[in-house]
């Protein structure tokens, strides 16, 4: 199957600071690669900061990519103008996370799912196809005629996803959508997206903070810290044997029943450092419990271990392999 | 609906109402000139009822003038309000929403038109333009734009940042639909306020302007002219400058209630999540 989106090379950054002041770049996407398949979905996870958010926006070119190349269904898009831009639109587009503010609150829920209709002149009566899709997404078609704040978070994300679906569009950046809503209503929206993935034929880029959440839904799974990737891999195999130290420690923070009682998650030593100042050397050294005199060196290549398994740490395979590199480095 | 409001509303009411009905609420011309009833006194201090606020040096009926007067108040603040928001929002819309150099350009412009004193600008303007009922609005709007721009740019800096924004941009709004289909009803409640408490300005402003004779024709009575004119018989018939003084302040109150009662009313910031 051919890639629906194909990710290259991937730079954000942000000039921080005046004429007067210190120039600082903030490196907030700092050489993301990723594939998606079409009707895939692959989570990006990380804790805040990691530059998740960053990467999904710039994808859409809601922000625009310092370098590298974004690739929509053999189309590079990255360099594309924001006019030439608009009838791409109608293929990708995004949920975000706090369904309180995502909603212009002065405009009807009616008005903001037919809005995309309107703007790319979709044929047909709008008024039918919002009821349409209010009631595919778990609303009744009389919610059209009301105004975001009479519905609840779980209700408005919804809404929102109404809105995204409107365009028929083959990928859907899910921005943290689960991160504001109560466990219940955050697995049904999940159950929803499924239902709709299938019917729609839907590729979703599925950003969280949450592994726990990321599983039920993806095929894959990247981690990112501090603006790169540092292990890919299908969701089951990442969670059944986490490569990467980081990913070692996402994966044995989330709280499982079975070990109720005895549970000591890992703790990370402080903070992720600041995207302005990434450290040398692997990224993550400072912070990793397994650190070596190579770690502070050089910084690790997101090395293919097996087929569809990617990692960016020196430690990945066996340890005494990289002694030997260790001597000869 | 609160008590500011209230007032606000009530006062601006009866205004337009004087505004409106002048022709047939007042007894007589308000120019016409009786030299045999000069500076009669209001009815409770002895005068006749044929001029019940009494009558001018002039002999003119103070009700009358009064009245007519109330015509040129509604007409200044609607339309000068009107025209300073058509100017004054689209730049604070473009300013706030590109940011970068556009909106270093355009405030600079409104921080120096700022710096001009409003009061002498507006003297100068009209000294240039000559009298006149639209000249006058003309002054006030070139005066009072840059408060429009002001405020809506401050506004759409915060707006522009949320979700919704980008979720329009998401679906290929370009930048001047985001700014009329997104931005400009969440500023309607803004515009609503800033548009009372401009009202208040140019009413005031009017007055000023026709105080020193730069403002309507002299045929047309102003609050303003009328302060003026009664001004030099204070002592002998204060009615003269006190009435359409207090006409005035009346007014102006009225409108800052109104503004201060709406923005009250309709400021999420003011109100709370349960009052909503």
């Amino acid at each position: 199957m051919p890639a629906l989106l194909e990710v290259q090379n991937l730079k954000t950054h942000y000039r921080l600071g005046g004429w007067l002041s210190r120039r600082r770049i903030l490196r907030a996407v700092d050489g993301v690669d990723l594939t998606l398949k079409s009707q895939q979905t692959l989570a990006v996870v990380g804790e805040s900061g990691s530059g998740k958010t960053t990467l999904g926006r710039t994808i859409l070119r809601l922000l625009e990519p310092t370098e590298g190349r974004i690739v929509l269904d053999g189309q590079d898009i990255s360099r594309l103008s924001q006019p030439r831009l608009r009838p791409l639109r109608r293929r990708m587009q995004i949920v975000f996370q706090h369904p309180y503010a995502s909603l212009n609150p002065r405009k009807r829920v009616g008005q903001i799912v037919a809005q995309p209709l309107r703007i790319h002149q979709v044929p047909g009566d709008h008024r039918r196809q919002v009821a349409e899709l209010l009631e595919r997404v778990g609303l009744p078609a009389s919610a059209a005629d009301h105004y975001p704040h009479e519905f609840s978070g779980g209700q408005r994300q919804r809404i929102a996803i109404a809105r995204a679906l409107a365009l028929r569009p083959d990928l859907i950046v899910l921005d943290e959508i689960t991160s504001g809503l109560d466990a219940t209503v955050k697995l049904r929206v999940l159950a929803l997206l499924r239902e709709l993935q299938a019917d729609f034929r839907l590729a979703y880029l599925f950003i969280s903070h949450d592994l726990s959440v990321v599983r039920s839904l993806s095929d894959r799974v990247a981690v990112m810290y501090l603006g790169r990737i540092v292990e890919e891999a299908p969701t089951e195999m990442l969670f059944e044997r986490p490569l990467h130290p980081y990913t070692q420690v996402l994966k044995a923070s989330i709280p499982e029943p079975a070990n109720r009682g005895s549970w000591n998650p890992p703790v990370l030593v402080g903070d992720a450092p600041s995207p302005v100042n990434i450290p040398p050397g692997c990224r993550f050294h400072p912070r990793c419990p397994l650190a070596q005199a190579v770690c502070r060196e050089a910084e690790p290549e997101l090395r293919e271990l097996a087929p569809g398994r990617r990692v960016a740490c020196h430690l990945a395979e066996a340890p005494p392999v990289l002694a030997r590199d260790d001597v000869s480095a | 609906m609160n008590s500011k409001l209230l007032g606000g509303v009530v006062i601006g009411l009866l205004l337009c109402l004087a505004a409106l009905l002048a022709p047939w609420l007042t007894p007589r011309d308000p120019n016409r000139q009786d030299l045999s009833a000069i500076r009669r006194p209001p009815v409770w201090m002895g005068g006749a009822w044929d001029h019940p606020l009494g009558t001018d040096s002039l002999g003119r009926d103070l009700l009358s003038r009064l009245l007519w007067s109330a015509r040129v108040a509604v007409v200044v603040a609607i339309g000068a309000t009107l025209c300073a928001a058509v100017i004054g929002t689209p730049v604070g819309l473009v300013s706030g929403y590109f940011r970068g150099r556009v909106d270093t350009i355009l405030m600079r412009v409104v921080d120096v038109w700022m710096s001009i004193p409003a009061v002498l600008l507006a003297i100068a303007l009209m000294a240039v333009l000559g009298v006149g009922l639209l000249k006058v609005i003309l002054a006030i709007v070139l005066v009072d734009w840059t408060r429009f721009a002001r405020v809506i740019r401050g506004e759409v800096l915060a707006l522009r940042e949320r979700e919704f924004v980008e979720a329009s941009r998401a679906i290929g709004l370009g930048p001047f639909r985001i700014m009329a289909e997104e931005l400009l009803p969440n500023l309607v409640p803004l515009l609503i306020v800033l548009a009372s408490l401009e009202m208040a300005i140019a009413v005031g402003v009017e007055a000023l302007l026709s105080f020193v004779g730069l403002g309507v024709e002299a045929a047309v009575p102003s609050w303003g002219s009328m302060i003026a004119e009664g001004r030099g018989y204070l002592l002998v018939g204060w009615w003269g400058m006190t009435l359409p003084m207090l006409a005035l302040v009346v007014t102006v109150v009225g409108f800052n209630l109104l503004g201060e009662g709406l923005r009250e009313r309709l400021d999420p910031r003011l109100r709370t999540e349960a009052a909503r």
